[in-house]
């Protein structure tokens, strides 16, 4: 059985497993990391958003024997240590409009923003009204109007 | 109360004084006795075994006999418990209680009822607690119950000395069940039940420490998928390649079950690779070869009559006709389930809205009895009418004792969107006959694929007698159902709503707000439709014959706020609905614009079409216990009537539906979702709440459908609009029945 070596949330982490079995399943069958979340297995749901060295991604449609030693993943259980404090300003404007529904697809919700955040700031712009009717993550409790809320807020305070 | 080292506390209602109202007769039966004072009043017998507990660390325990599904009912019960036991809400823990048969039609999570059936006994039994704990205060600071105050988790002496609700604890317990008068705190002393309340569960959910049925790791619960059928409930035969299966990497056990094949490997990967690998002779399913025009037809069919009214110069008769298509109820959370089943006992973990019934019918698979079936039930990611049902329980109870193993059960979204229930397809036929400035008749019948209710009232008596043969049981459900929710709170004459339902081959369930999402948007059609025949505005039409105060008052709440009656371009409209039920009301205004800058957007994986640009939306549900938490369901609503008039339904195709994921079926998404939207919660006076989770769907919708006909110039027959449009996607294939992970996400970051 290949071993698979990876940072995960700031830790270098090993596992044996086969090259082609998806990063998600790794995370979630494997390791036990249950924040990122099946929605679709086929990269449309977004519900299982992380970052790969910082930008978004959907371990849903990464093999894990494609991923080198020195990756950093970080899922949602991870990203309050990507900055001080005891959570991201993003998680903490989730909190402020009280996004959250049922919550399953949140996680990613949060993950997506944070990128798009970073994305546009490496573009030299701030978020429009048409990045935020880009964002693909799916919300089947329809939370759309608090989510664009909330960005607007993680945004000012990223 | 009963003894114990901690505090537990019942609602006795003998005396409570909740009223129970008599059925009148036709015409609007649910306008003075509604589907929640069914439910409410089945629940009632068994309201005083619930407990709220009293822990020595000074917190409050309380397992809710409901389910939480993103609904808010777990944040708006620990309102409840704080609000009468003078407790701080962060020290109330509200969890979902395990199936408890005792508790009858108690313990089921549906028509919004919730907060309507349990606002009174959860008050009763922590207003119970804090009398107890008042009680042993006094003993222990030497004074009267009367003199003591209780406050944020301290009971106080006037003399200035206090002790905590954890110091009380043990001694408040006592050692006999006793009962105990209370009084309840009238709605002006409320002083957290109205004040607007973040989510208790919210930290967990941006952390992603919230679980869900497949976030639990429960000892030797391997990853477990189904492989079915290439037709809707077909079932198979047999495996030919069992051996080739099982020889797969991290594949584990393989078992064929009456709804497919079942492969349990080490990863959910493993699984997907084994189902697609599978080679599987199948019995064709009961709707093999049928698309959607057979089932317009059997519709057609089934539809009775309507009844003749005049047309003549001086009564004229205005009818209305509109299909609905399939729709799915698909959450976030596939169907899954956790079961462990052993020879003599089995252990379920799953998302349930009917768990007595789940345990019944899972110890009757099984060949158990009841008591030797433990059911848990978990938060669930989304229901929309889904959780009513338990068929992944079911399946993965019937797959662990066929393995031998304990098993963690996840529908590929392919099979919740093809396999999993939805909305029926269903027609609405509306016949209104006018004379001088008035409506004399308003007639509505609506005809419908079968509505699953055979999940009873939460338990096995009324789920067995909801499965009579021919579909009888369901049908008398189904008419029940329909009476004590629809009406036409118009002063339109004679009125009749009747619904004919036929063909139970699908798999069908209460989608949110069941019925009254089709219903009402044929209803407010007709009322544009008579508001043009007479040459009035359909605003100063609605409001002019209205017969409800309250329904006005939101009415003209949303024309005023939403600017009713401005100048738009060509292409764009307002339309405005109302709705009334779940002991409230709510009105609706959008814009909406359909020019081609819209409806033209090319949008990979998803449709654009027309944009819904602003949504005005007026609750009231009488007394609010959150209106945080139900600005928040009224926006979801708002999304889901978008969907439901414009985007979102299945297409049945040669013998199944071919929508299979997210960018096949098209709910709302952040491009369809109005940039502007605004939701009023209406003060009330009344003492009584009402319900939140389904209400708003139904006006959204209605007034999406009105905003639409009139940009567009014409009335649509069939909703969602799309319907008919070319698909907007190559559908997947049906052998294998799942599609493959893809590999080129490192290629997409961003």
């Amino acid at each position: 059985m290949p071993r698979q070596t990876f940072v995960l949330n700031g830790k270098p982490t090993t596992v044996d497993v086969h090259d082609d079995v998806r990063v998600l399943w790794v995370l979630r069958d494997l390791l036990g990391v249950t924040g990122p979340k099946y929605g679709c297995g086929i990269n449309v749901c977004k519900a299982c958003t992380s970052h790969v060295n910082g930008r978004a991604f959907n371990p849903c449609s990464v093999r894990v024997g494609d991923l080198e030693k020195t990756d950093e993943i970080t899922t949602i259980e991870g990203l309050a240590d990507t900055v001080d404090g005891d959570l991201h300003p993003m998680q903490q404007a989730w909190l402020d409009r009280d996004v959250a529904q049922c919550g399953y697809c949140q996680p990613g919700q949060i993950m997506a923003a944070v990128a798009l955040v970073r994305k546009v700031r490496r573009e030299g712009r701030s978020i429009t009204d048409a990045d935020l009717d880009g964002i693909r993550n799916i919300c089947r409790c329809g939370t759309y109007t608090r989510i664009r809320e909330a960005i607007a807020q993680g945004e000012r305070q990223m | 109360m009963l003894g114990g080292t901690t505090l537990v506390a019942a609602a006795d209602l003998v005396g409570a004084g909740v009223p129970a109202a008599a059925v009148p007769g036709t015409p609007q039966p649910a306008e003075s006795y509604d589907l929640n004072d069914f439910l409410t009043e089945a629940a009632m017998p068994t309201a005083n075994l619930i407990t709220v507990t009293v822990h020595e660390d000074g917190t409050a325990s309380f397992a809710l006999p409901r389910m939480e599904v993103g609904q808010g009912i777990t944040t708006s019960t620990a309102m409840l418990i704080a609000e009468e036991l003078e407790l701080p809400v962060d020290r109330v823990r509200v969890t979902l209680a395990d199936a408890r048969p005792e508790l009858l039609y108690n313990q089921l999570t549906g028509g919004s009822n919730t907060t309507i059936s349990t606002y009174t006994p959860i008050r009763v039994a922590a207003a119970v607690a804090k009398g107890a704990l008042l009680e042993a205060a006094a003993i222990q600071l030497g004074d009267t119950v009367d003199n003591l105050r209780a406050k944020g988790g301290v009971v106080q002496a006037p003399d200035g000395s206090s002790v905590t609700y954890g110091e009380l604890a043990r001694a408040a317990a006592g050692s006999t069940t006793r009962a105990m008068e209370v009084r309840l705190k009238e709605p002006g002393e409320f002083r957290v039940v109205g004040v607007g309340q973040p989510r208790i569960d919210a930290l967990d959910a941006v952390t992603g420490r919230k679980l869900y049925a497949t976030d639990l790791q429960v000892k030797g619960a391997l990853p477990t998928m189904v492989c079915r059928a290439p037709t809707l409930n077909g079932t198979p035969k047999r495996l030919r390649n069992k051996a080739a299966v099982l020889a797969m990497p991290g594949v584990r056990n393989v078992a064929v079950v009456d709804s497919g094949v079942a492969v349990r490997a080490e990863t959910f990967g493993q699984c997907i690779d084994a189902i697609r690998a599978m080679k599987v002779d199948w019995v064709d399913g009961p709707v093999a070869g049928l698309s959607d025009a057979d089932i317009v037809d059997e519709l057609r069919a089934a539809e009775l009559p309507l009844p003749t009214l005049p047309d003549n110069p001086l009564a004229k008769t205005v009818d209305l006709d509109v299909l609905f298509y399939f729709r799915s109820n698909s959450a976030m959370d596939t169907n899954s389930a956790i079961a462990d089943v052993r020879p003599d006992r089995a252990t379920v973990w799953a998302g349930l809205k009917s768990p007595i019934t789940a345990q019944q019918k899972i110890a009757e698979a099984l060949g158990l009895s009841q008591d030797a079936v433990k059911v848990h039930v978990v938060q669930g990611g989304g229901s929309f009418g889904r959780r009513l049902f338990f068929d992944g329980a079911l399946e993965a109870a019937k797959i662990s004792q066929a393995m031998g193993k304990p098993v963690k059960l996840m529908w590929h979204r392919a099979d919740d969107a093809r396999v999993g229930r939805g909305h029926p397809m269903a027609t609405s036929r509306v016949r209104a006959v006018h004379a001088n400035g008035e409506v004399l008749a308003f007639q509505q019948s609506h005809t419908s694929i079968e509505t699953d209710f055979r999940h009873g009232l939460g338990e096995i008596i009324t789920a067995n007698s909801a499965d009579l043969p021919g579909g009888l049981g369901n049908l008398g459900f189904a008419e029940t159902v329909f009476e004590l929710t629809q009406e036409v709170p118009y002063d339109f004459g004679v009125i009749t709503q009747t619904l004919t339902e036929t063909d139970d081959r699908f798999n069908t369930g209460s989608m949110r707000n069941i019925y009254s999402p089709d219903v009402r948007v044929a209803g407010e059609l007709m009322v544009d439709r008579l508001a043009a025949a007479m040459g009035q505005d359909p605003y100063e039409f609605r409001r002019a014959h209205l017969r409800n105060d309250r329904v006005r008052a939101v009415l003209d709440t949303v024309a005023d706020v939403g600017d009713w009656g401005r100048s738009m371009p060509a292409g764009t409209a307002q339309g405005i609905a109302i709705h009334k039920e779940y002991k409230g009301c709510s009105a609706c205004l959008v814009e909406i614009d359909n020019r081609p800058q819209q409806t033209g957007r090319d949008i990979r994986d998803g449709v654009g079409g027309p944009r819904v640009t602003k949504v005005v939306f007026a609750i009231d549900v009488g007394l609010v216990v959150n209106p945080r938490g139900l600005e928040a369901q009224m926006q979801g609503c708002i999304n889901d009537g978008i969907a439901l008039a414009l985007t979102s339904s299945m297409h049945l195709r040669d013998g199944h539906f071919l929508e299979a994921s997210w960018d096949n079926y098209f709910y709302t998404r952040q491009w369809n979702t109005p940039p502007d939207v605004e939701v009023v919660v209406m003060a009330s006076d009344s003492a009584q709440p009402g319900g939140a989770g389904e209400a708003g769907v139904a006006a959204t919708f209605a007034a999406v459908a009105c905003a639409f006909a009139r940009a567009a110039g014409s009335v649509p027959t069939y909703f969602p609009v799309n319907h008919r449009d070319p698909l907007e996607f190559t559908p997947k294939p049906f052998v294998p029945p799942i599609p493959q992970s893809p590999t080129n996400g490192l290629k997409l970051t961003y």
